[in-house]
């Protein structure tokens, strides 16, 4: 397999997905628009651990917090932390089958919007409402579609 | 896909330090970059540099919306232009009329104060931005506009449309700045109700039509459709712009502070084009704390129009110290009923020079 081919890959795929997550949508579309980055963060950090790891977790999370204005590092933290756990727990989720990995993935997106909500609260930010919570439901219910929309780039090496 | 579970496609400098470790390292790394950004330190050189990257992308997002704003242009008939033009003429010729008046009560207002001629004028520099995009996220009322550090575009800078307060200026990049809008949840601007001279603070709801004036007592004079304009305190914005409308007032006897929303009058969301304003320090409805700069205190400060740290830091400090006041205020209002001691406070203006109509 080309390892430069599959690295520029992944970078692409994540440029893709910051540019869904940071799109201008109408106020009533944002609750329902899953975070697109960090699914595609959770896939390669599954699929290609060594890879799509930690640092591109890091990455992304740094690039969200700079496009969305928040403190620098709240995202970094919390998406360096699912990333951590997807490395961990990649062999067991692949072996899965995709509704089963979509059970994860909400554990997965859960966590991270909770370190999100808990250091917005511990740095005096304001934590929102219940609406914030919508995204991680979306996100595992189109976990299988973004799974296989990636898998083509993958299996095309 | 013969690479699954197999070692053979994996590289070898892949496998250095354990996950755990890694993990160990981003965090600290993440928690370190919180550290210094929430006391707002030398964190902003960091974020100036991590903007100026941004800012292509930034532009390559929102290009699709200018495109079709262009192809719109592009395509309009000549009898939208025509309309547009009456249209234009006519707002012109009402603008024309009311700066007459205003020109008029300006000369009164100079005599009434005892000063021999007019004042200068309070806005000295006004420039145009573009938005360029949106930081769309729940609960986050932010714009991103094409100007930035070169442009002469400074923190706290207010940001104002045709028609209202839109925000302040909030981080600033080289080329870009972000502008936090006053109907963002972490927004708070001291306003004044025009009817009445009552005074309060508007806090930002959230979403794009909705302000909230958390601390207003049951018993305060407020009612809809009253006229909030800027206070002029918070050393921000200068004291009669307007802000907002009030949409709604409920009180409910069992509880101490009335429920007030407004809505801004500003097009918060519609808005292509905004302004950007600098004002004359020396103006008497020029905001508070830059004057209390400019007399004395922080000599340098007043001198150095823009940009230099120590200005920021200065503006920030009085910025954020005019805000634990109005904060200390208000929870000191929401904490004690409110007696009959401490209503005039609030309810009739001080005897300030500043804020004679």
């Amino acid at each position: 397999m080309s390892y430069r081919e599959s690295r520029l890959m992944i970078l692409l795929t994540a440029v893709v997905g910051l540019v869904l997550t940071i799109l201008p949508l109408p106020s009533w579309l944002l609750a329902v628009r899953p975070n697109f980055l960090v699914l595609v963060v959770l896939y390669w950090s599954t699929m290609t651990p060594f890879l799509g790891g930690l640092m591109l977790g890091f990455l992304c999370g740094l690039a969200l917090d700079v496009f969305q204005g928040s403190l620098l590092g709240e995202h970094a933290l919390a998406l360096s932390f699912v990333t951590y756990l997807a490395v961990r727990l990649h062999l067991m989720m692949r072996a899965k089958p995709l509704f089963e990995q979509s059970l994860y993935v909400f554990a997965a997106l859960l966590a991270y919007e909770f370190l999100l909500w808990a250091l917005d609260g511990w740095t005096g930010h304001p934590t929102g409402n219940a609406l914030r919570w919508v995204h991680t439901v979306v996100g595992a219910l189109i976990w299988p579609v973004v799974a296989g929309v990636l898998g083509r780039f993958h299996s095309q090496r | 896909m013969a690479a699954f579970g197999t070692s053979d496609g994996r590289p070898i400098y892949g496998r250095g330090p354990s996950p755990g470790l890694r993990f160990t390292i981003y965090a600290l790394i993440s928690l370190g970059l919180l550290y210094v950004d929430q006391r707002a330190g030398w964190s902003a050189r960091i974020r100036y540099g991590l903007e100026a990257g941004a800012y292509p992308l930034q532009l390559a997002i929102n290009s699709p919306a200018t495109v079709w704003h262009d192809l719109v242009d592009a395509f309009a008939t000549r009898n939208q232009l025509r309309a547009d033009n009456a249209r234009l003429e006519a707002q012109l010729r009402e603008l024309q009329v009311g700066q007459l008046r205003t020109q008029a009560l300006e000369e009164e207002n100079a005599t009434l104060r005892g000063l021999q001629g007019a004042l200068p004028p309070l806005v000295t520099k006004w420039q145009v931005a573009e938005v360029i995009g949106s930081e769309a996220a729940l609960l986050r009322q932010r714009l991103i506009i094409n100007k930035g550090e070169h442009d002469g575009v400074h923190l706290n800078q207010a940001v104002v449309d045709g028609t209202g307060v839109l925000g302040q200026v909030m981080h600033v990049g080289p080329y870009s700045a972000e502008v936090i809008l006053i109907t963002d949840p972490e927004h708070a601007m001291p306003v004044q109700v025009v009817r009445n001279q009552l005074r309060t603070i508007a806090v930002g709801s959230g979403s794009a039509n909705e302000l909230l004036l958390k601390f207003l007592a049951v018993n305060s004079d407020v009612q809809g459709g009253d006229l909030l304009v800027s206070s002029g305190l918070g050393g921000v914005f200068p004291a009669g712009f307007p802000v907002a409308r009030i949409t709604g007032v409920r009180r409910e006897a069992n509880q101490l502070l009335a429920q007030v929303r407004a809505e801004p009058l500003a097009r918060i969301d519609r808005s292509r084009e905004v302004m950007l304003l600098d004002f004359d320090p020396q103006h008497p409805a020029a905001p508070a704390s830059d004057k209390a700069l400019a007399d004395g205190r922080m000599p340098e400060a007043a001198a150095a129009p823009t940009g230099t740290p120590d200005t920021e830091a200065a503006r920030k400090k009085a910025q954020s110290a005019a805000k634990g006041a109005a904060k200390a205020a208000a929870r000191a209002a929401a904490k004690e009923p409110p007696s009959p001691a401490d209503r005039p406070t609030v309810t009739t203006p001080l005897p300030d020079p500043q804020d004679a109509p």
